[in-house]
């Protein structure tokens, strides 16, 4: 089912139609952080935390596809060996299929499926992330991220992106020097944070050896509780279908507008002038954009008709 | 898992089974099928056959590849498609690499092993073997 997902496979779409309504249940953890960090091994110790408390888990783990071949190698699984036989771990490897952000939009209809299958918690690993890797943030209704020791200074914590969309923080391999530097850091940014939901916390973990990761599995299900008695959940979840939808319409609206585009005369006229160096790609864009797509939007916040030829043309069909 | 090829991604599970001490052959041919353009679930050293079994069935692949070293690959691939039959797996492809000596090779494929390669295979023909495979 998955595979279909990832293959776009219009049999999927059916698939996934049916149990969109059954889909909403499970709580959602979103895992980011660099590469090298200690995700997976975190996620394979935070499983077993989990399943002591008799939850079911899925983990879908994303590593990058190679920009050059297409292929990829999909190790995160190498790390959660763990769980290799346990009936109630569902563990996924996924390549990100070109997809920025850490994660591929399979891996959101993928999320929906095992949802939908009655797991209790969803995992999502993110690939090793750099500083705008957020985009998991729009999925889970939990997002953790890691860094290790050493990696953290006054001016990247206070830095816009990544780091405002965690809701707890790792500091793994925390055995290492400097774990309280960091620690400190990371504590300093979250204080300065306006707190009036959920307020960030920062942990410690040696992910290898398991130290703090039965604290960090409370944590997150803390959190949990937490959003569920004070209806945050509800609103986060509501948040992201609206984000997925439109996020869907966008991709496909600017399918559809490109390809329409592309077969206009104005476009290629203005992208010849581009070429030539006789207009710069500022002005050309701006140009199309008014040629050919506002046409469309004028009439419709005006209802007014403006005469068009290829405005013409679109109506027609 | 009805898919066969048709400029979709081929899923590979590369897995070394029982007690082998090293998987550096294991992941330089990992190495060589990503740059194929496939996708590769690397799963390491010491998988029993459940975790095989296993993770063929989560991670939905095509084929399983078997990097064996020990000796033990005419018992451990008789077993595995057994398992594999069982579990309902039947459609994946097994394919082994390894220390084979030749005069196994037709045993293994009366059994149902879809390739072999032999050490000394070049990752042309390891790539091309593999394909191949979703060409009928």
């Amino acid at each position: 089912m998955i595979r279909l997902i990832e293959e776009n496979d219009p049999k999927a779409f059916h698939l996934l139609q049916s149990l969109y309504p059954h889909f909403g249940k499970a709580f959602i953890i979103g895992i980011t952080g660099s590469p090298g960090v200690g995700k997976s091994t975190i996620i394979n110790k935070l499983i077993r935390e989990f399943r002591k408390s008799d939850f079911s888990v899925a983990v879908i783990a994303v590593d990058p596809t190679s920009p050059y071949s297409g292929g990829a190698i999909l190790g995160d699984r190498l790390r959660m060996q763990d769980h290799a036989t346990d009936e109630k771990v569902f563990i996924r490897s996924m390549a990100s299929r070109g997809r920025a952000g850490g994660v591929s939009r399979a891996a959101k209809d993928a999320v929906i499926v095992l949802d939908a299958m009655g797991y209790d918690i969803i995992i999502i690993e993110t690939v090793g992330a750099g500083q705008s890797e957020f985009e998991v943030s729009n999925i889970a209704h939990s997002t953790g991220i890691v860094s290790i020791p050493g990696t953290c200074d006054g001016i990247q914590a206070v830095k816009a992106g990544i780091l405002e969309t965690g809701d707890i923080f790792i500091v793994n391999k925390s055995d290492k020097d400097g774990a309280d530097v960091t620690m400190h850091q990371l504590t300093m940014i979250i204080d300065l944070a306006n707190g009036n939901n959920w307020k960030p916390c920062v942990l410690k973990t040696i992910a290898h050896d398991g130290t703090g990761i039965e604290e960090l599995a409370a944590v997150f299900l803390s959190h949990w509780k937490f959003m569920e008695k004070n209806n945050l959940l509800e609103a986060k979840k509501r948040e992201h279908k609206i984000n997925y939808f439109t996020s869907l319409l966008k991709d496909l609206t600017l399918e559809k507008l490109l390809l329409f585009m592309e077969n206009s005369s104005e476009y290629r006229e203005v992208l010849n002038k581009v070429l030539s160096q006789e207009i710069d790609p500022i002005h050309a864009a701006e140009q199309v954009v008014k040629e050919i797509i506002s046409p469309f939007v004028y009439e419709e916040q005006t209802h007014e008709k403006k005469p068009n030829g290829l405005h013409e043309l679109r109506v027609k069909k | 898992m009805e898919n066969k090829i048709r400029g979709k991604k081929i899923r590979v599970l590369i897995a070394k089974p029982g007690l082998d001490g090293h998987d550096k052959g294991a992941k330089i041919v990992a190495l060589a099928l990503r740059d194929a353009g496939m996708e590769v679930i690397y799963s390491g050293l010491h998988q029993t056959l459940e975790q095989i079994i296993h993770t063929a069935t989560q991670e939905a692949v095509d084929i399983i590849g078997l990097s064996i070293m020990s000796g033990a690959h005419l018992p451990i691939c008789e077993k595995l498609i057994v398992m594999m039959e069982k579990a309902g797996l039947s459609d994946i492809n097994l394919v082994v690499g390894g220390v084979i000596p030749f005069q196994d090779i037709p045993g293994l494929k009366e059994m149902g092993v879809s390739a072999v390669f032999p050490g000394g295979t070049s990752f042309e023909e390891i790539v091309h073997g593999m394909k191949d495979l979703f060409k009928k």
